[in-house]
């Protein structure tokens, strides 16, 4: 019952998000800050965890390829396509989920606390738009993050496969180039878009309807952390049947 | 002016409002006072439409706010200000921005024009140089007398302050009340404040409305509050020893 009443205010507030706009001048700065804080203040950790786990992959792959039959090239090219399909869009995600979901949703809910979107919208403010707009467009850039975490990936594979001794740097780059179907690169994108949404609604839920003290406040985070993690990994098997099965 | 008929307002099984009426006049400055605990608060936010009630009707100049339009209700409440009991700054601006906001938000002045209003407001409200501060680098004091500002600087025709002096030294505390009954008569607002401060009800109270368990129990100004034989409202205003002092010459010097 209470899920379903959950549901039902979720899909609510999605179309409160486009209702009655806030002013752009004051959006506009709404959207920059939300950039900052959501896209630049992630590329940190994305850039970090991208480039390690990348390496681990290769360093995996190639130590589970004992068959001197198998090609060496396919080192790059399995690293590459658990990158691509999988690594980068989910993977990152659900570290993004706690990251960025965590911090959308304590501040919304430290504002609920606090009265500041009574505030709002005593002042006849759609709180809604204000406080979940600025943080969806901000997460249209998602996609240039998850960019970075492929690239790094990728590279990361190559400097653990070179460095460690695990392969040469032309079977790798072989490998990355090989049999590269473009359906797969739109397939992880649409992922990314959809878990882009996710991260920015879901997070902002749990923080506007938030009720109590600033104790709830941090069990409002897990629970969002929590939820959105579970989101991203149904929709990925969904997605994942509907468009590559 | 507000109208206010038959107003109950429950949370689960605790009954808070149990059928409030009362109207508050435009350009005076009404008061709300009680108990700590009484419902002044959740009646405020009843009137603001930030809480649903059960029953009963809240009418502004004849418009009766259940029954408007999204788009009228918004329009109605940018002519509000209100200040929160816990001021309800946005902490991600300075204090000079949170003034502004209202500004930014319904208006289409310039960006120094804006700067002179929010300085003339913090001025008003004794805060002639905290512009940059943030919220959270000033005193409880300071954030209320913010809030303030940012309440008055579109000059609003429906003024709420829940305990606008709670937090306050004494002679702040009179500025800030002499402030509101100022602009309140200046500009014919509609100024409902909630207060448990003796010294407010005694200078500004041109109206006084005392709730006690979620009834209207008492009603009057300042100067028929001093001679009401109203058992619980003479228990809850004159329970110090000064008050029942100034009491009585108030009654001597009157008779
Ligand atoms: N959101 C809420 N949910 C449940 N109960 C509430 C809520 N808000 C207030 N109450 C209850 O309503 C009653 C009145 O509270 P209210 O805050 O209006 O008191 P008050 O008169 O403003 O007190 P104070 O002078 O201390 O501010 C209290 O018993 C309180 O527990
Ligand atoms: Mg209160």
């Amino acid at each position: 019952m209470k899920y379903l009443h959950n549901i039902g205010a979720y899909f609510i507030m999605i179309k409160d998000i486009f209702r009655k706009p806030t002013k752009w001048s004051v959006m506009k700065t709404l959207i920059l800050k939300d950039i900052d804080d959501l896209i630049i203040g992630s590329l940190g950790i994305v850039a970090f965890i991208g480039f390690f786990v990348g390496g681990v992959v290769a360093i995996q792959t190639s130590l589970n390829i004992s068959n001197p039959l198998i090609p060496k090239y396919l080192v790059g090219f399995a690293t590459r396509q658990s990158i691509i399909l999988e690594f980068a869009p989910t993977f990152i995600s659900i570290i993004m989920a706690g990251k960025v979901g965590s911090f959308i949703t304590s501040s919304i809910g430290t504002m609920r606390v606090t009265e500041q979107i009574d505030a709002l919208e005593v002042m006849g403010i759609n709180a809604i738009n204000y406080l979940v707009f600025p943080k969806f467009i901000a997460l249209t850039l998602y996609p240039f993050v998850i960019s970075i975490a492929m690239f790094l990936g990728i590279l990361g594979g190559l400097a653990a496969c070179v460095y460690g001794g695990y392969g040469t740097l032309e079977d790798y780059v072989t490998g990355i180039q090989n049999d590269f179907i473009p359906f797969h690169m739109a397939y992880a994108f649409i992922k990314t878009m959809v878990f882009a949404f996710i991260l920015a609604t879901i997070p902002s839920f749990y923080g506007y309807f938030m009720k109590g003290g600033a104790l709830e406040v941090g069990k409002a985070s897990t629970t969002s952390f929590v939820w959105t993690s579970v989101v991203i990994i149904l929709l990925n098997f969904l997605l994942t049947s509907l468009l590559l099965g | 002016m507000i109208e206010v008929k038959n107003l109950h307002k429950s949370f689960g099984d605790a009954h808070i409002l149990k059928g409030i009426s009362t109207t508050f006049d435009k350009g005076k400055t009404n008061l709300i006072i009680g108990q700590s605990g009484s419902g002044k608060t959740v009646f405020l936010k009843c009137l603001l439409g930030l809480f649903d009630y059960e029953k009963g009707s809240i009418a502004y100049d004849g418009k009766i706010f259940s029954k408007l339009s999204r788009d009228e209700r918004t329009e109605l409440r940018s002519e509000i200000g209100m200040v929160f009991q816990g001021s309800a700054l946005f902490d991600s601006m300075t204090i000079a921005e949170n003034v502004m906001f209202p500004l930014r938000m319904f208006t289409k002045q310039s960006k120094s024009e804006m700067e002179d209003r929010a300085d003339f407001v913090l001025k008003r409200v004794n805060l002639p140089d905290a512009h940059n501060k943030m919220p959270s680098e000033a005193s409880g004091g300071m954030q209320k007398r913010v809030a303030i500002a940012r309440a008055i600087v579109n000059n609003p025709k429906y003024l709420f302050c829940d305990e606008p002096n709670s937090g306050l030294d004494p002679r702040t505390s009179i500025v800030i009340d002499n402030l509101i009954q100022e602009i309140t008569d200046e500009y014919q607002i509609t100024t409902v404040i909630n207060s448990h401060d003796m010294n407010s009800v005694m200078e500004i109270g041109e109206k006084i409305v005392f709730l006690q368990y979620g009834l209207k129990e008492w009603e009057g100004s300042k100067d028929t509050i001093f001679r009401t034989d109203n058992e619980a409202v003479t228990s809850f205003v004159y329970s110090s020893e000064l008050f029942k002092k100034v009491r009585r010459m108030y009654i001597e010097e009157n008779q």
